[in-house]
């Protein structure tokens, strides 16, 4: 069983439509050979220029971030290098200050953790079962059901957001509120959870399904005791993708948040500052990086998970 | 931090655990009941348990609205009647919506493009070198990052200061000054605006391409490009006769999956510009349209054309997604 999960985990590490090659193990002087005659200096020195130019402008906010709001007006961040300083007066001034002109950014981080948090859960719950469904539950139609759910990934997010709009404020009437985020993002969440998960408990070996159903196990049980279990690391793959998807999303919150400190993440106070960048130019390093903390995180301590959702779940959106 | 601030938190995550803890007694008492059906039709019931919340939430979030949408597209600004296809005509009349579809053209044919080459590139120099996670990383990073944070990144990399005003404060203009030349206001000299906006979608996409075909080689086997080596190609050769050929389903992928990308891109236009200065696309004006001017007819005719646009693109990827898997 656990040799099964193994095989199923090397498949969610393949790129998308690449055919899986069996890789004879090498012999290590081998592959020092072959790897002498593949690297010149000039292909290592074009390496770090790509590295070099890629990393210098997010280099280049997170110092000006830690200099004061005169050093970040007055003159560019190479400067540190000629004047050192250091201090976190913009941090705490975008987390901390509050009223009407000020960033605020404490309430809006709050928000943006409310709505991601939910809207990594729905759609990752819901989908299991439906892909549990697709997968070993045998029913007319099925077939023809599937590919519908696969084609609703074509649909992009801005041919539903104007009818979807005038659902939740003309008939639900929760425009504006953290329940209205939620469920859209769990119904465009949930196309592609629903593909990725079905490819992925449909590798669950029959014999143990089989096995649990002889012992007595009805449908709900096998859904709980051994499909979750088993799933688990695409769960988490998937679910991290997910959270980090609605994390940074800007244009869901724009139309259903209803813009206000109450319910809106910090991707949109971030567009707002930025769209008037003359006056909030101090303020806006801090508050990027404020945003990117939690993707940062996420990213670097948890990288392979990260890839294997990037891997699965590109076409979102 | 206020007492507000504490009491404001409190106040939401409670609203958060009470949505999380309806949600799950939601569908644990709809699997409960359906566990407890009498026999006959039990399955049915199961069934239906399983697959009914998806459904709903996809028949009234996703099909109904693509419907609707259609539908508007075809009405006035406020939907009470229909107008055939004006909404159509305007679009390819007006010429700021035909700069705006010059522009996702521009920005479709290049980014999947550059991004590609970038990324195949960096993959095969750092392959197998020394630091090879770290370097990886490196250019990966803008990908988990939001499309708005990159957007203010870039942002401060183009700021322009007048000349004699005060000091460049954006490196590439710092640049242009000790070389002794006149800054620039990039982001808003048009047409070369829309390249500069184009450069940060680059930037973000070429590390995903860049672990993709990073796998992809190294699933190439040695022994082949060992046996075009002894037959006596040289490091060009063997990559675009052996390498290149051995991952072009990945390149396909990477490319259309970008090109995706690309034709939704929103969040870098309108934190950036906000769609002036002639640089906008046609997933911000849908949004301009449709949300700030509350011309529903013409923004949902925009995303209809967006709809257009990708739907060729994703059927060819699935076309080739299923290949491979009959190949496999």
């Amino acid at each position: 069983m656990s040799e099964s999960t193994a095989t199923a985990e090397n498949k969610l590490d393949q790129p998308l439509g690449q055919k899986s090659v069996a890789r004879p193990s090498r012999a290590p002087g081998r592959a020092r050979r072959v790897k002498e005659r593949l690297t010149s200096p000039w292909a290592t020195a074009a390496a770090i220029t790509i590295a070099v130019l890629w990393t210098i402008p997010t280099f280049g906010l997170l110092v000006s971030s830690f200099r004061t709001p005169e050093e970040i007006r007055s003159n560019g961040w190479w400067n540190i290098f000629v004047s050192p300083s250091f201090t976190l007066e913009n941090y705490l001034e975008v987390l901390t200050v509050s009223g009407a002109s000020s960033a605020n950014l404490g309430q809006y981080f709050v928000n943006s953790l409310v709505i991601a948090i939910p809207a990594a859960l729905f759609p990752i719950a819901i989908a299991t079962m439906a892909a549990y469904a697709f997968a070993w539950m045998k029913f007319r139609g099925s077939g023809a059901l599937f590919v519908l759910v696969f084609a609703l990934q074509i649909v992009p997010l801005q041919m539903a957001l104007v009818p979807l709009l005038q659902i939740f404020s003309g008939v639900l009437g929760i425009s504006g509120t953290f329940p209205a985020v939620w469920i859209a993002h769990t119904i465009f969440g949930l196309p592609l959870c629903i593909f990725l998960l079905h490819n992925f408990i449909s590798e669950i070996p029959g014999e143990v399904i089989e096995a649990a159903r002889v012992d007595g196990a009805n449908q709900t049980q096998i859904f709980f005791r051994i499909v979750i279990p088993l799933a688990l690391p695409a769960l988490a793959s998937i679910g991290i993708f997910q959270f980090l998807w609605v994390w940074n999303d800007l244009l869901v919150a724009l139309v259903f948040s209803g813009g206000t400190a109450d319910v809106a993440p910090l991707t949109q106070r971030l567009a707002e500052l930025v769209g008037n960048f003359g006056r909030n130019t101090e303020r806006l390093p801090a508050a990027a990086f404020i945003s990117l903390v939690i993707p940062l995180i996420v990213f670097f301590s948890l990288q392979r998970y990260f890839v294997r959702g990037l891997l699965a779940g590109s076409t979102k959106g | 931090m206020t007492s507000e601030f504490w009491s404001d938190l409190l106040s939401k995550f409670g609203l958060m655990i009470v949505g999380l803890v309806v949600f799950a007694a939601v569908v644990g008492l709809i699997l409960f009941f359906a566990d407890k059906a009498p026999k006959r039709g039990k399955d049915i019931v199961v069934l239906s348990a399983f697959l009914a919340p998806s459904f709903i939430l996809l028949g009234v979030g996703l099909i109904y609205p693509a419907v609707r949408t259609t539908l508007l597209s075809f009405q006035n600004r406020n939907s009470t009647e229909w107008v055939g296809l004006q909404n159509f005509e305007w679009m390819f009349s007006e010429p700021t919506i035909l700069t705006t579809l010059g522009n996702t053209l521009i920005w479709v044919a290049l980014v999947p493009t550059l991004s590609t080459v970038f990324g195949l590139a960096y993959a095969v120099f750092i392959d197998k070198s020394h630091g090879e996670k770290v370097l990886k990383s490196l250019v990966f990073m803008p990908m988990a990052i939001s499309f708005v944070g990159a957007g203010i990144i870039w942002r401060f990399m183009y700021e322009y200061r007048e000349v004699g005003f005060s000091e460049q404060i954006g490196l590439l203009n710092q640049i242009l000054v000790w070389l002794g030349q006149e800054p620039q206001q990039f982001l808003v000299n048009s047409p070369w605006n829309t390249f500069f906006l184009i450069n940060v979608m680059v930037w973000i996409q070429t590390g995903f391409a860049m672990v993709l075909l990073s796998a992809a080689i190294k699933g190439v086997p040695v022994e082949i490009i060992e046996a075009a080596r002894l037959d006596g190609a040289n490091a060009w050769q063997s990559f675009w006769s052996v390498t290149v050929p051995a991952i072009r389903g990945t390149l396909v992928v990477v490319v259309t999956t970008i090109s995706i990308a690309t034709l939704k891109v929103f969040d870098i236009v309108r934190a950036m510009t906000g769609g002036n200065f002639d640089t906008s696309v046609v997933a911000n004006e849908m949004y301009t349209q449709a949300f700030n001017r509350g011309e529903f007819g013409q923004g949902s005719a925009l995303a209809v054309v967006l709809f257009i646009m990708v739907l060729p693109i994703v059927v060819y990827n699935v076309r080739v997604m299923r290949q491979q898997k009959e190949i496999r």
